[in-house]
């Protein structure tokens, strides 16, 4: 067991004195091997006798059948984007995450408010406002962020899954074409998320390296997390 | 905590509980105003198309937590501002907003939210230029409420808030923590205060007054239908 922090004022109406399970999120920008990571890492958890949720990997049942009409209309202006995404992380926060810590679950989140943030920030919104409707927001135990660079997100996605309307910023037309829209978009998460580093205390992780490498400096990490914080 | 308009029209909103008699005002206020021949654009509180189906849903299933009911509204008056409010602000209308940004101010900090975190939601919405709030004591409200609607809805009553199994009652003691709120809110963000018993007619010639006075000198977008009557006029 170990004291509660929160952004902001977290949730007045619900203090929250204590929490037993350990919130780790992994950062970072699309196509750089989150999910992957957190099978590995949730299977390695598993065997050494932690009970995991991966619960923060899915949107929620308050928020996704309104965000993807939303979505696919493309009718969603980038103020009304921020708060929708904000409601939908809210929602996953208080009813899904935070019991799950209560239950004393490890939890892997596959991303936190720090992506959302840094995609509102390079669609115009201002960085203090944008941090400030994250106040409810829980600190995590552990935030991993895997860095890398657009040429390795490029070769990533050309051998995958190929490139997304909405990971390539067509929304707000960076270019006239998705390749190079998402080259620029792409760039630009990069830097938010570096100028985030320091300020939430990311852990950095060369993400351009082989899976088993990067999973090995994870671990070290979860490791090192469990040393510090007994339970 | 509002930051300061860049438009050329004009924004008046009224404020108060349910029942105060806001509606039945701005409705008056709307008619009469275009009656005089001014672009006017009327927006109502929670009536976003972009959002009504997850609301709607949510209110059902009882599914919205204080802070998502909040994230919710404010998404709501997001679209709308983006859309409709501010794009006619600019081009030089008035609008007319039944409840604003204070409206959530009230009920989410009456929910429990923190006062700043909520206003630091709506940072990006102008203050007004005239707020006007209908002050009512709490029965005359309730009385006005239960003797004109079926029935008072879950969230309206504050139900989530558990403050009491019976309706009525939660509605009563939810009402009145959004008053205290109001009340707060008075000077903090320089609302104009309307006595909300007076009889409709009466108040109606001060909203009228106030707004005649806020109008004076600013000239806004004609309304083209208006404009074209009044030039006939000249030439004959």
């Amino acid at each position: 067991m170990h004291s509660v922090e929160f952004y902001g004022a977290g949730f007045p109406y619900h203090p929250i004195k204590e929490l037993e399970g350990k919130l780790i999120v992994l950062e970072g920008t699309d196509g750089v091997g989150r999910s992957t990571q957190i099978q590995l890492l949730r299977r390695w958890l598993e065997d050494e006798g932690y009970a995991v949720s991966d619960t923060g990997l899915h949107r929620s049942p308050l928020t996704q059948v309104g965000l993807e009409a939303a979505k696919n209309g493309h009718t969603l202006s980038p103020l009304t984007m921020s708060l929708f995404y904000a409601t939908d992380f809210a929602d996953r926060l208080e009813n899904q995450i935070i019991p799950a810590l209560k239950a004393g679950f490890v939890v892997l989140s596959d991303r936190y408010f720090f992506s959302i943030i840094a995609r509102d920030i390079v669609r115009g919104a201002d960085p203090d406002r944008a941090r400030a409707i994250y106040g409810f927001a829980l600190k995590p135990d552990l935030v991993i962020y895997m860095r890398s660079d657009v040429d390795s997100l490029v070769a990533r996605l050309v051998h995958g899954r190929g490139f997304d309307y909405w990971e390539s910023g067509m929304d707000i037309r960076c270019a006239d074409n998705i390749y190079d829209s998402f080259v620029i978009y792409q760039g630009k998460l990069i830097e938010q998320f570096e100028k985030m580093s320091d300020e939430f205390g990311f852990v950095s992780v060369d993400a351009t390296r082989p899976v088993q490498a990067v999973f090995n400096d994870l671990k070290a990490q979860v490791k090192g997390l469990f040393e510090r914080l007994p339970d | 905590m509002l930051s300061t308009g860049n438009y050329k029209g004009k924004l008046i909103v009224v404020e108060g509980i349910d029942g105060s008699g806001k509606s039945t005002q701005i409705d008056l206020l709307h008619k009469w105003l275009l009656s005089k021949g001014h672009s006017v654009y009327f927006s109502e509180w929670n009536s976003s198309d972009l959002v009504k189906s997850t609301s709607r849903m949510a209110k059902e299933k009882k599914m919205f937590t204080p802070t998502t009911f909040s994230l919710m509204t404010a998404t709501d008056f997001a679209d709308r501002w983006e859309r409709y409010i501010f794009p006619l602000l600019k081009a030089g209308g008035i609008v007319l907003a039944d409840r604003y940004a204070f409206t959530a101010f009230a009920r989410d900090v009456a929910r429990g939210v923190d006062p700043q975190w909520v206003r630091s939601l709506y940072s990006f919405a102008p203050m007004p230029d005239l707020t006007l709030y209908f002050r009512v004591p709490l029965d005359v409200a309730v009385d006005r409420i239960l003797s004109s609607r079926a029935k008072i809805k879950y969230y309206e009553a504050g139900m989530d808030l558990g403050l009491s199994d019976n309706k009525v009652t939660s509605f009563r003691l939810f009402q009145q923590r959004v008053i205290d709120e109001y009340e707060k809110m008075v000077d903090e963000f320089g609302m104009t205060v309307l006595d909300g018993t007076e009889s409709v007619q009466k108040e109606q010639k001060i909203v009228r007054q106030l707004v005649t006075k806020m109008l004076r000198g600013w000239e806004g977008l004609p309304n083209p239908l208006v404009r074209t009557r009044r030039r006939t006029a000249v030439f004959n």
